[in-house]
């Protein structure tokens, strides 16, 4: 009955959706109030039904109700009830209702949060919202529906697959979700404003915040796959320009350059036709990601099962949506466009620039992820493209990236004079080379020119982004802005990970080794002893558990506890690495296979410097949301424009 | 008009190479070994302790699948392939792959046996000449004992129907050709 009532509710918030997508749309057109007026309702409907439909189907998965198929298939009485509760997003159908569920929450989010908003456009925001979730929801009817019925009701499920048993995995999608379909809203006000016809400024100020929210979210989704492949795939690698981590990084790269186009538009009033632009291409990046992960049209480590019919559906929607916008903008894009001259040393050129080098990095990774395909579509080999591509690609994009960025932030907007601007950047100039220099030389291992290279950009964005920031407070007067701060976070967040990356890339040490009981293997001043390995039952799995001391300069350091466990349901035998982690370092110890008597197969690595990968997204993360509370403290000043936009935050 | 139509004539050529995309299979990976001779082996059997070699099946095509009882997608393919069996009568050899015989026993005990033949390669060395990167794979061999095509992953119903049967029908057909 209950999942009956699931599928039902879906139904009726359908039936919302496409009230919300026509409407409020009709009442723009005709200038009627009590139409327009119409979209709160109807987007609290929405949210409401479809909330509905999803706590029905977490109840199927928390009592085990294997006459659902979904659960059947993705779940198991043995599971932990967290689990349990998960695997509701587990795979394909409900992972899709979650997305459903998520996009209403932001309709309903935007509906109630966007007073500075004339009616007609904020109608218009919300019929676009309305129409996206159409094709959401009829994608769940009428090719995953999560609710089907099995005729021979089994005993006992299927085990959600043993990777997926894991904290990480458990949050990383819905975080997820919330960055890829909040570009949604940025989308469907970019089709509003093309509709409207004009883009005043106060009106990127609005979308600013939102996007940021959503890149915020994709930023920490990101960084959370990330983090849980590091420590659950077993091999110590934390990015593999897998397909599907492809997919989430493209809409992050042209989010991150819609941020900064929209702070152009809000700031000086221009670039409108190349903001909306970025606002249609990072809703439509999600949507391919959608379709590449879903269709089966790539292989992936992560591709979920597939099924041809709704490759064909997704295609058809990214084609309805996708091509309605594009051509929206080819007809309408001039008439929002302002020119408004700025001077070539400005920061608006700097903003352009590393625009265009953003762009440039989504396209060579999309090239990059669609060349298999684009190959074998006409016909002419079979391959995969990997990490030397990607690699060798984005080093020569994110240098001038790191150069421009600094110099952004001593840069005034519409003009500057170049020998003021030497002026002013002399200082974290001297310091960051001083850092790049003198790091790798007395305290890394060995010289590297790559390290020294990926010094130079981070110090350098991290200390022109400080400098500007203590610069304007030097006389102690003015408290820096909420915005001010936030920015300057983000960016040295993005250093921190940049740091984080160069390190880790260039002084890993990895080594697979043979050990007994008793004997040693020494990386740098670390010992690690092999005590023994036991075997355990736990919950739902069995496992081999290794026991390693590991020694600093002879001192005993920690414990590791590398597993292998071997899940009830399902055989494969899954890794847990044992890590310790500290801030300078990780120490990453796998178990391998068993070989002869007490003899097993053991990885060993030493990861310096891998936690800053992850913390520095979470630094960027926690400074965009930073840049809107500045809003608060200003909104009786400012109009309630910002007030607004932060209740998101 | 003319530089705001770059994006939807890209957009354009993109769906272009999606819709090919979707018709093919990624994971139908072209084997060196198709139109050799398939690969020698001798391996004990499951069910008793005399060995098997490919040679024994001269004559007749024939279809080598290599499973493993840790294998999930094997599980999805199994089904299809003991309903295969009660429709079809050409040989089906089951290479158990990097298993134990108690796990494949129980294994075919609670899923079925499909299989004619069943041997172990418990080591995987003769996965190794076959050229295997992933259970389950399925070679098909025709009566001359070259090797005419090889599934990678999990057989489909599609898959069956659409390449598999008229395939057999084919080297079939072949046959009998041969000796007419």
């Amino acid at each position: 009955m209950i999942p009956e009532i699931g599928l039902f509710a879906l139904i009726l918030g359908l039936a919302f959706s496409f009230v919300l997508a026509s409407v409020p749309l009709l009442g723009s057109y005709k200038n009627h109030s009590g139409l327009m007026q119409l979209a709160k309702p109807a987007a609290i409907g929405q949210f409401l039904f479809l909330a509905l439909s999803f706590a029905c189907l977490i109840y199927a998965f928390t009592v085990d109700d294997f006459s659902v198929k979904y659960v059947a298939s993705n779940s198991n009485t043995q599971l932990p009830m967290i689990f349990k509760v998960s695997a509701t997003w587990g795979a394909h159908e409900g992972s899709l209702l979650l997305w459903a569920l998520i996009l209403t929450t932001w309709t309903l989010a935007v509906s109630l949060f966007s007073k500075p908003l004339p009616d007609s456009l904020n109608s218009r925001i919300l019929s676009v919202l309305g129409m996206v979730s159409i094709g959401f929801i009829l994608f769940i009817l009428l090719t995953s529906n999560p609710f089907e019925r099995l005729i021979e009701v089994p005993t006992e499920g299927r085990s959600l697959n043993p990777l997926l048993q894991d904290i990480g995995l458990a949050i990383h999608p819905p975080v997820l979700y919330m960055g890829y379909v909040g570009m949604a809203v940025a989308f469907a006000f970019a089709v509003a404003i093309l509709l409207e016809g004009k883009f005043e400024m106060a009106w990127a100020r609005w979308a600013k915040g939102w996007t940021i929210v959503a890149w915020a979210f994709l930023t920490i989704g990101i960084a959370l796959g990330s983090w849980w492949a590091y420590y659950e795939l077993g091999w110590g690698g934390w990015w593999f320009w897998d397909p599907v981590e492809n997919a989430s990084l493209l809409p992050w790269i042209v989010a991150t350059a819609l941020i900064h186009s929209l702070s152009i538009t809000a700031n000086r009033g221009s670039f409108q036709s190349w903001t909306l632009l970025l606002a249609i291409l990072a809703f439509s990046l999600s949507l391919l990601g959608t379709f590449l992960v879903r269709s089966g049209v790539l292989t992936s480590v992560h591709a979920f099962t597939t099924d041809p019919s709704r490759g064909v559906f997704i295609l058809i929607f990214l084609v309805i949506v996708v091509g309605s916008s594009l051509s929206l903008y080819a007809s309408h894009a001039h008439k929002v466009t302002k020119r408004k001259p700025f001077n070539p040393v400005s920061k608006e050129t700097l903003l352009l620039l590393n625009n265009v080098i953003l762009m440039a990095m989504m396209a060579t990774v999309l090239l990059g992820t669609l060349y298999p395909l684009i190959l074998d579509a006409l016909g002419l080999a079979k391959l995969s493209v990997g990490a030397p591509y990607f690699n060798s690609v984005m080093l020569p994009l994110t240098i001038p990236l790191a150069l421009f960025m600094g110099l952004g932030f001593a840069t005034y907007w519409r003009e500057d004079n170049s020998k003021r601007l030497l002026q002013r950047l002399w200082l974290p100039a001297v310091s960051s080379l001083l850092i790049a220099f003198l790091i790798p030389l007395l305290i890394l291992p060995e010289f590297s020119g790559l390290a020294v290279i990926g010094l130079l950009m981070s110090s350098w964005i991290a200390f022109s982004a400080l400098h500007w920031l203590l610069k304007e407070n030097s006389a102690g007067l003015v408290k820096p802005s909420f915005q001010k701060i936030g920015s300057v976070m983000a960016h040295i967040g993005f250093a921190v990970t940049l740091t984080g990356i160069t390190i880790t890339s260039i002084y890993s040490i990895e080594k697979d080794v043979r050990l007994e009981p008793g004997q040693s293997y020494q990386i740098n001043q670390y010992r690690f002893e092999f005590v023994n390995v036991k075997q355990k039952q736990v919950d739902n799995y069995l496992a081999s558990e290794g026991h390693i001391k590991v020694y600093e300069d002879g001192i005993p350091l920690t414990e590791l506890h590398p597993e292998k466990r071997t899940y009830l349901s399902q055989a494969m035998p899954m890794t847990e690495a044992g890590i310790d982690a500290q801030l300078s370092r990780d120490l990453f110890v796998a178990l391998g296979e068993k070989l002869d008597n007490q003899a097993w197969s053991v990885r060993l690595q030493y990861k310096p410097f891998v936690r800053w990968i992850w913390l520095g997204s979470i630094l960027m993360a926690l400074g965009g949301v930073i840049t809107l509370l500045q809003r608060r403290k200003n909104s009786a000043v400012k109009n309630t424009i910002q007030s607004q936009a932060e209740k998101t935050a | 008009m003319k530089k705001q139509m770059i994006p939807l004539s890209l957009f354009a050529g993109l769906v272009i190479f999606l819709a090919i995309g979707l018709t093919l299979d990624p994971k139908e990976v072209p084997s060196p070994l198709i139109g050799k001779p398939a690969a020698k082996f001798s391996l004990e059997r499951l069910y008793s302790e005399t060995a098997f070699s490919p040679s024994e099946l001269k004559g007749q095509p024939w279809i080598l699948n290599i499973w493993a009882s840790w294998c999930v997608s094997c599980r999805q393919e199994h089904k299809l392939l003991v309903n295969f069996s009660k429709q079809n009568s050409t040989t089906i050899v089951g290479l158990n792959y990097k298993d134990t015989p108690e796990e494949a026993k129980a294994w075919l005990k609670e899923l079925g046996n499909p299989y004619q033949i069943t041997v172990q390669d418990p080591k995987g060395r003769a996965g190794i000449d076959w050229g295997v990167y992933g259970v389950p794979e399925t070679f098909i061999m025709d009566a001359n004992g070259i090797i005419r095509h090889k599934f990678t992953g999990p057989l489909t119903k599609d898959r069956v129907k659409n390449q598999l049967l008229p395939l057999l029908k084919q080297l079939e057909n072949e046959r009998t050709a041969v000796q007419g």
